[in-house]
């Protein structure tokens, strides 16, 4: 599904991401991890298309995305506050979406019933703008606007920071039913060690823009992670 | 404490991504200031003996002193249109050990060697020593330049409540041409006559220095008023709590027949509408519109044919020109999501071609009563419509691709008064002047109706090259996406 080659980033002299080669197939669910600067979120801008390679390509179902825009169809995202459209109300922006995805307004209603617990009123119906919304709310908005229209792939950076405990776990439980799917492909980066493990089939650990584990989740990885940052 | 401040500003502005652009307007803005600067200093050196030659029996302080109104009037206003209110990021001040009376304090002040106030000094210092040079008693002299100086420290602070206020409501300088034009014609008609008014207190004041107090204590009252009214604003839940409010959604499904277009077209017009930033330009197209009123009827330009293209242009195209020169900067707090999403680019750009278009036609619309004028008045307008359509919404959408100054719709800041100066007006300027000076040009060589005829034209080539010109903007802002992307990224 997603072929990197031999991609690096460079700010200045500063190589910030190096990776010679990544293959994610159709359905994994891969957890990126890593501290700060090891450069999650400069891979998921590569990933996107909104920063451009210093070398190297990524190509998602065979498309290079600095060349085509053919992958945006299939690939949604939420990365941080700024995908979200301040001025809009929730059910706005999600018709918004829905609409750039080639979803209706009553496809979006549909859609948006199976979150009523996650949003637990806060969201829909309160006639208030996106802005004036917690970061917290803001971000459940964001996440659930990035699943709809089917996507193929899906990228969230850091979705579990800022959420409360009880959408922390729905969430997990829905990204789990996400990964069960055998058609989405599903990218992660967080900081908890422990959704991530629990989430994702496969864990890339980055450290200063390279990879340095690549390990299929089991029962010990998540002890193996806990020894690995604790320096 | 000042030297942090100052060292933070500093760097502010030699680190922000678009330092170069701004330089390039700086230097223009420097020119404009020059020119004031030899105007103000050349009446100053002037003004004296220009009033001996014409009235060899007045006293020329008096004149001047009487004259002073206007001044004051105009200073005002320029102050309100012109000088931006100092900004300073101070929320991550906030919680660090400093004292919020400082930081208010370093506000005002610095806003008081502010440009505007040192252009007065460039006529009043060597009016003065033109006095004293004529034999005036130097107390005299002192006292009334000590006055001026407080007078104009007045002025800066008196615009500085006023714009902190207008800046609240979204037609912010309606009340503030209401108020000065009453005011000079309450003046004009001598119903009540401030410009006596002043004099006379002016004159009362040089006569007893002692009086100076008067407009100190002006001054002090004033400068604490400023700094109550700033300190209050220091808390980072000072505009927030007024923020809140119901969301009045709009049905826009009018916008369907626009086809693909339409999601972007009802989001623009959200945008417009639901942003104190944006909805700050709406109030501008009645100006806009009725700017005519100012020329048509004035004996002054009675005749003067090859002014009407530059009214046409201005008057229909007064929202291309404000919403226009920020494409796409609107968008620039979530660009990064836009740019992930699946469309294509161009119906992007086509809403806000579409939206600048309607605009043009509705102003031209509004506009046909100037028919009043003559038929040579609505012709102009109907080729400057043309004109604006076919060629100003394209280089304004062109000019586009080289924005790289976020926009902060949220106003969260308390000292956010962002893309009010006077830059915005310099823009808008070639846009208005090219199509002036050719349609004058030929109305000068050939005659009136070919000068129509080829402004009209020029649109009409524009309009059908439509399609080309919008692929290849289109294709330039694809170019320059990665530089947005990071540009819009940093806060100022």
């Amino acid at each position: 599904m997603i072929q990197v080659t031999d991609l690096t980033k460079n700010y200045n002299e500063t190589t910030v991401l190096n990776i010679p080669n990544l293959e994610i197939k159709q359905g994994q669910s891969l957890g990126l991890v890593g501290n700060n600067g090891a450069g999650k979120t400069t891979f998921f801008n590569l990933l996107l298309d909104l920063i451009e390679p210093t070398t190297g390509k990524i190509t998602t179902n065979t498309i290079q995305v600095d060349k085509s825009e053919e992958w945006k169809q299939f690939t949604s995202s939420f990365i941080d506050e700024s995908f979200l459209i301040g001025y809009l109300t929730p059910i706005e922006y999600f018709y918004f979406i829905g609409e750039l995805r080639g979803q209706n307004k009553s496809d979006i209603d549909t859609f948006l019933l199976q979150f009523t617990e996650i949003f637990n009123d806060e969201i829909l119906g309160k006639k208030k703008y996106l802005r004036d919304l917690s970061k917290g709310n803001q971000k459940k908005a964001g996440i659930v606007a990035a699943l709809i229209g089917n996507p193929e792939v899906i990228i969230l950076d850091e979705p579990f920071a800022n959420l409360d405990p009880t959408t922390q776990i729905r969430l997990k439980k829905m990204l789990k039913e996400l990964v069960d799917n055998k058609d989405v492909t599903v990218l992660i980066s967080s900081h908890d060690l422990g959704h991530v493990t629990e989430v994702c089939e496969r864990i890339v650990v980055l450290d200063k823009g390279n990879v340095i584990k690549d390990i299929q989740t089991s029962e010990a990885t998540l002890k193996e992670l806990e020894t690995h940052f604790a320096l | 404490m000042i030297k942090h401040f100052i060292n933070l500003e500093w760097k502010q502005f030699f680190r922000s991504p678009q330092w170069q652009k701004s330089i390039a307007i700086k230097i223009l803005m420097g020119f404009f200031a020059l020119y004031f600067i030899v105007v103000f200093l050349s009446l100053g050196v002037g003004i004296y003996y220009i009033i001996k030659k014409q009235m060899p029996n007045a006293d020329p302080l008096q004149v001047v002193t009487d004259f002073l109104f206007y001044w004051m009037l105009g200073d005002l206003m320029m102050r309100f249109f012109l000088q931006k209110l100092p900004v300073m990021t101070v929320k991550p001040l906030l919680s660090l050990p400093i004292k919020r009376s400082q930081i208010v304090h370093y506000v005002l002040r610095k806003s008081a060697l502010s440009f505007f106030s040192f252009l007065p000094l460039f006529a009043f210092i060597p009016f003065s020593l033109v006095l004293i040079k004529e034999g005036y008693d130097l107390k005299t002299v002192l006292t009334w330049f000590f006055t001026m100086i407080s007078i104009v420290l007045i002025l800066n602070y008196l615009n500085f409540i006023i714009e902190s206020f207008s800046s609240k409501t979204s037609l912010s300088f309606l009340p503030m041409l209401v108020i000065a034009g009453s005011l000079f014609a309450l003046n004009y008609f001598n119903i009540v006559s401030f410009s006596s008014l002043i004099s006379s207190g002016i004159m009362a004041i040089v006569n007893n220095p002692i009086l100076i107090a008067v407009p100190l204590l002006l001054l002090i009252g004033l400068y604490l008023y400023n700094f109550k009214l700033l300190e209050s604003n220091l808390y980072i839940d000072g505009s927030v709590q007024t923020k809140i409010k119901e969301v009045n959604t709009s049905d826009l499904s009018w916008t369907n027949r626009f086809g693909d277009i339409a999601p972007f077209m009802q989001l623009d017009l959200k945008l417009l509408w639901r942003n104190k930033r944006s909805k700050s330009t709406l109030p501008m197209l009645a100006i806009g519109l009725l700017y005519g009123l100012f020329f048509y009827p004035n004996p002054a330009y009675q005749g003067k044919v090859w002014m009407y293209a530059f009214v046409g242009v201005f008057s229909t195209g007064i929202f291309l020109i404000n919403f226009g020169q920020f494409i796409p900067a609107w968008d620039s707090s979530y660009y990064k999501m836009l740019m992930s999403q699946n469309f294509k680019y161009e119906k992007y750009l086509k809403s806000k071609f579409t939206l600048m278009t309607l605009s043009v036609i509705i102003l031209f619309v509004l506009g046909i009563p100037y028919v009043y004028f003559g038929w040579k008045v609505l012709a102009a307008h109907f080729a400057a419509a043309i004109y604006n359509i076919g060629v100003n919404s394209h280089v304004i959408m062109y000019g586009g691709s080289f924005n790289r100054k976020k926009i902060n719709l949220d106003e969260k800041a308390a000292f956010n008064y962002q893309g009010t100066g006077a830059v915005q007006w310099l823009i808008g300027i070639p846009l208005m002047i090219i199509p002036m000076a050719l349609f004058a040009l030929i109305n000068w060589l050939v005659n009136f109706e070919m000068a129509i005829a080829t402004l009209t034209i020029i649109g009409l080539i524009g309009i059908v090259f439509h399609q080309k010109l919008m692929t290849a903007i289109t294709n330039k802002y694809l170019s320059v996406k990665y530089k947005m992307i990071e540009a819009f990224n940093q806060e100022n």
